[in-house]
């Protein structure tokens, strides 16, 4: 039987600026793509002020990608994304992976036409601008796959070290910081965790992207909110491993991806798919408020 | 033929030579060229060396790092011995590099395209997906006129056998074409009867092509406008961008010169906005879009690939261009070539392999001393490696990278550059021809009818007998002649220039050109000004009833002590914004005049740094000011950008002086002999006021003179009249009416009786008073002028821009 569950999900971003912004070029991920394990059942985006334009269109990757322009001068802009979504657990039952020295082997250039599923990871096999690979990566994760012949095994091992090794610090790192500055550090958040463990899979030879979403949270008992006012998008990893295709792990919280991660978008890194990026003219100093609320039904 | 001069020149077994055959005799094109310069003797070629490096200095052409007024420029070296071909060779080279282009062009198409030869394994996805400006944002797009490539480089040698072969390809924004046509115009100057005799072909064709095919972006009914994007002074090859600009007529734009509103790419001009309809582009496309591309940086412009996407822009080249940028597609490119051209690869690749391909690998290992290694990505941090150079530890730790990360490593086959003759002189050598090896960059523009060549290129030799042809490590440049008995031979010097005024029209300004410029002339002023208030008042300083009036006075406007200034208020501090003003605004300035203030500059930091005499320094100072006045009125086109110069440096002088002698008069008490003086030397009226009126200074006759004297240039008067007469010419080639923020005040001070101001009265003191104040009024207005041409021109410019990312 297949499992699914529905969410409504709030994203909420408000920017309050110092002074007037003059003039601003807005790019949003924020629309929930749709895939075999996800269905968009109903998707908006409220902005406060209203753009002098807007265009919504799919970026290179198959997300939903939203560009937005502002003309008049404004001292605040929330974007407000509400979404109903259902999604399915993966169904693995039964089918193991390929071992990884053989995905390593089909994502090698070979001269024969690669099929259409190894062409589309090899997007996610090279370095991008927060992940360069480096001998550190691959040294690191060294043990989990000397222990593990199989990708889906070696993989598991590997987020579960990086959940055990690791420290979520938020305020440590930042928007910016590499995968391996991170890595340095030892600490960071959900970004930094995703980052890292595909920097060690690339640095292997295999293929792994970057997912943004949200993480089902369960509200405490006797609250009739579920709103976690810290909490922004959540962010894993998603593996390719074939004849599976693409698994996802969250080496934040050291689980496999079931039915309670909500897709918003994916791809190489942070850089391809930041909820929303901005370039304002004048403004001065800015506060930012998230605010995100997933709420299971 | 007897081969006289030659004697210092060598064949070497192991390279071509371009000079000389088998035998060792002059190769027949090359005869009337060494015949020339030999008949005479060595003194003509010199003569063309010191003529050559004396023009590269004047019309400074440099190659650097730091293009500022601090002389950190790099002169560029050119040998004047041009590099002589036949038509017949480079009827071959010009078909090679055309095809190269073209196969260049289809294969962004299919990159950003379907990928086909990535889906057929004819390329490896490594190639794209692993390159850096591989931009992901342009997948899908198609470019403007569905073209990716419109200028295309790619640097030429050729092996023993005489064999041209491709080594570097530049698809981005090929550097070089404006020294090479700057490269002609020296020489030509050098060697003007040889370029005719010769019949060397002209360059002036290409620049003209790449003018039109940039201004065909243009849609019916539309003012045509295209622009050349430069990531500023600081950019090595900044000479180039702005030579480039000059030559092809059209604007030097940065990033933050330029807009996006919805679908359309605007210029900020002097006159508001105007639709850009092509970019001639030096600024990596990485770069471009800080929106989509680029997350950590805030240059480029914003929204550019939304408009690039609605093919409402002709980017030369396209966004992502850069991709094609690496010696790994080399391998390939004869299978790419029949796969998209279906035709055969006519300018070959010297012999590469991606070690990607593990047959690739095996064999470069087992090669190693004979191969050159390079990384395979222009992001990696590695530097090309000569095999041989190894030792036995440095190849095994080699081997491991290789074997490691093998798709980020490309092995290439060492090739012998050809060599040419090259003018050596210098102490402690003999005079006469030296052997260099050689290699030539080769360009190509894209027209409606096929790429066309430039006939020439920019040749590039070694610094020694090495084969490492770069600027960057000190080599030289040349001259290239292709040779065609018959067809056209003369250069016309500034070619493409002349048919460029034609169409440049001034309110394509920028309005941060113009900024800067209107600065430049405040700073320019304000300097002047408190030099000249420095140096009188350091002249009454042995007037003890005088001197403490005079230096209140003075402080109030600039500190005294010159070369000490840590509050930033002086002119030591005044001089370097002038500087800053100026480096902005180079592209406006003639050579001479950038020199000008380039040694201005020095001057100041030596007199600072050897703590000189005050006095003196200030002189030296003063006179350099001058020169720069002059330059602003005699040296310059006189268009709006001048307009807003002028505009700025009678602004300045009109508040300094009104508010000099609004603050005298206001004191009260009637001023001094000496005070009236001291006032007149500040505004260097001292002898015209003595040959007028033949006696000493008294107060009507002084402010007469400083105030109400049209014919003085120091004037107030003349300085409102200019303003005034500025404004309406701005006015008319702008559109708009003047602006007349200072007319209410000038007709108050004009309508004052001047009579009765002197002497002891209260009479003559509430004159004095009442003058006071309207020249208090004058300086007001004066700076609501200046607000509002700011607002009204330069607004546009963008205080802040800043990336914010959640």
């Amino acid at each position: 039987m297949k499992v699914t569950q529905r969410y409504r999900v709030t994203h909420e971003t408000v920017y309050h600026y110092g002074g007037n912004v003059a003039h601003s070029h807005q790019l949003l991920h924020l629309t929930p793509r749709e895939f075999d394990r996800q269905q968009r059942r109903a998707h908006v985006i409220k902005l406060d002020p209203a753009p002098s334009r807007r265009h919504d269109a799919l970026d290179a990757f198959g997300n939903v990608e939203t560009r937005l322009e502002y003309d008049a001068p404004h001292d605040r802009l929330a974007v407000r994304s509400e979404m109903q979504v259902e999604v399915s657990a993966p169904d693995h039952a039964g089918v193991g992976s390929l071992e990884w020295r053989a995905v390593q082997n089909l994502l090698r250039f070979s001269g024969d036409p690669p099929n259409a599923a190894v062409l589309e990871a090899m997007r996610y096999r090279m370095e991008s601008s927060y992940i360069k690979p480096k001998h550190v990566f691959a040294d690191y994760a060294a043990d989990c796959f000397d222990a593990h012949p199989d990708l889906l095994g070696a993989a598991a091992a590997l987020m579960t070290k990086i959940h055990r090794e690791f420290k979520y610090a938020p305020g440590t790192t930042h928007i910016r910081t590499s995968a391996l500055e991170a890595f340095q550090a030892r600490r960071g958040v959900c970004q930094d965790f995703a980052h890292i463990m595909i920097a060690c899979l690339r640095s292997l030879g295999l293929a792994a992207r970057y997912v943004s979403g949200y993480l089902r949270t369960t509200p405490p008992p006797g609250v009739d909110s579920s709103w976690v006012g810290a909490d922004a998008s959540h962010a894993w990893v998603s593996v390719f491993c074939p004849p599976l295709g693409w698994v996802d792990f969250d080496p934040t919280n050291d689980i496999q991806v079931g039915t309670g991660h909500i897709v918003v978008a994916w791809g190489r890194d942070f850089g391809d798919v930041s909820p929303l990026r901005g370039i304002i003219i004048g403004g001065g100093r800015h506060r930012l408020s998230v605010r995100v609320s997933v709420r299971a039904e | 033929m007897p081969d006289v001069g030659l004697e210092s020149y060598r064949s070497d077994a192991r390279r071509y030579d371009e000079l000389l055959d088998s035998d060792g005799h002059v190769r027949s094109h090359w005869r009337a060229l060494i015949h020339a310069l030999t008949a005479d003797d060595a003194a003509a070629v010199r003569h063309g060396v010191e003529t050559s490096r004396r023009l590269i200095v004047e019309n400074g052409v440099t190659y650097n790092v730091y293009a500022d007024p601090q002389g950190r420029d790099r002169p560029w070296i050119l040998d004047p011995l041009p590099v002589l071909l036949t038509g017949e060779e480079w009827r071959e080279i010009e078909a090679g590099v055309a095809q190269r282009a073209r196969l260049f062009d289809a294969l962004l198409g299919d990159l950003y395209g379907a990928q086909r030869l990535l889906a057929d394994g004819t390329v490896p996805a490594e190639l794209p997906f692993g390159h850096p400006n591989f931009l992901w944002p342009c997948h899908g797009m198609k470019p403007h006129a569905d073209r990716w490539l419109h200028v295309y480089a790619v640097d030429i040698s050729r092996s023993v056998d005489g064999t041209w072969w491709a080594l570097a390809d530049r698809t981005q924004a090929p550097s070089g074409p404006g020294y090479a046509l700057e490269n002609r115009q020296i020489v030509s100057r050098v060697f003007p009867d040889l370029l005719n005799d010769a019949g060397v072909r002209s360059l002036a064709g290409f620049f003209l092509a790449l003018r039109e095919h940039l201004l065909l972006a243009t849609p019916e009914g539309e003012v045509p406008l295209a622009v050349v994007l430069t990531p500023g002074a600081f950019n090595e090859t900044y000479f180039e961008h702005a030579y480039l600009a000059r030559q092809l007529g059209l604007p030097l734009v940065h990033g933050h010169d330029l807009s996006v509103r919805g679908d359309t790419l605007f210029l900020k001009t002097l006159a508001g906005l105007r639709r850009v309809h092509a970019i001639l582009r030096r600024l990596d496309d990485d770069f471009c879009d800080p929106l989509e591309l680029r997350g950590d940086s805030a240059l480029g412009v914003p929204g550019l690939l939304g408009v690039a996407r609605a093919g409402r822009v002709m980017l030369a080249n396209a966004l992502g261009s850069g991709v094609l940028e690496s010696a790994a597609w080399m391998g390939f490119m004869p299978q790419i070539a029949e796969r998209l051209l279906g035709e055969k690869l006519r300018l070959p690749s010297v012999a590469t392999w991606w070690c990607g391909e593990p047959a690739a690998l095996d064999h470069v290992l087992e090669h190693l001393p004979d191969l050159v290694i390079k990384p395979a990505f222009p992001n990696q941090r590695f530097e090309a490696i000569f095999g041989r150079d190894l030792t036995p530890d440095a190849q095994l730790e080699l081997r491991k990278r290789l074997e490691r990360r093998p798709h980020a490593y490309v092995a290439q086959e060492r090739l012998a550059f050809s060599q040419a003759p090259v003018w050596r002189n210098g102490p402690s050598q003999p005079n006469g021809f030296a052997p260099r090896a050689m290699g030539i960059r080769v360009y190509a523009v894209a027209t409606p009818t096929g790429y066309v060549v430039m006939p020439g290129g920019l040749a590039r030799t070694s610094s020694d007998a090495a084969d490492v042809v770069s600027m960057q490590r000190g080599g030289g440049s040349k001259d290239v002649w292709v040779l065609e008995r018959g067809r056209r031979v003369a250069e016309e010097p500034p070619a493409a220039a002349g048919a460029a005024h034609g169409i440049a029209r001034h309110d394509d300004l920028p309005s941060r050109l113009a900024e800067n410029l209107y600065w430049l002339g405040r700073y320019s002023e304000r300097c002047e000004n408190k030099a000249r208030l420095v140096r009188a008042t350091l002249d009454v300083r042995a007037n003890a009833a005088f001197w403490p009036t005079a230096r209140k006075t003075c402080e109030h406007f600039t500190p005294m002590t010159l070369f000490e200034d840590p509050k930033g208020l002086g002119l030591k501090a005044d001089l370097a914004r002038l500087g800053w003003c100026a480096s902005q605004a180079r592209s406006q300035l003639s050579a001479e005049n950038w020199r000008a203030i380039g040694v201005m500059q020095r001057d100041f930091q030596e007199a600072a740094r050897a703590k000189r005499d005050v006095r003196e320094t200030l002189d030296a100072l003063l006179l350099s000011l001058a020169a720069l006045a002059g330059y602003a009125l005699d040296d310059m086109t006189q268009d709006n950008g001048w307009r807003m110069l002028i505009m700025g440096r009678r602004l300045e002088r009109l508040q300094f002086f009104a508010e000099l002698l609004s603050r005298r008069l206001q004191s009260g008490a009637t001023p001094t002999q000496n005070e009236l003086e001291w006032l007149l030397d500040i505004g260097d009226s001292t002898i015209t006021y003595r040959t007028r009126y033949l006696s000493l200074p008294r107060l009507t006759e002084s402010i007469d003179l400083l105030v109400f004297d049209q014919s003085n240039p120091r004037a107030l008067a003349f300085q409102w009249h200019g303003i005034e007469r500025t404004a309406v010419r701005l006015a008319a080639s702008l559109g708009g009416v003047p602006d007349d923020a200072l007319n209410a005040s000038v007709t108050k001070v004009r309508s004052l009786q001047l009579a009765g101001l002197d002497g002891a009265s209260p009479r003559a003191e509430r004159a004095r008073q009442n003058l006071a104040a309207q020249l208090e009024e004058l300086r007001q207005s004066a700076a609501r002028l200046s607000d509002r041409l700011s607002l009204k021109h330069f607004s546009l410019m963008d205080a802040s821009v800043r990336v914010i990312t959640a």
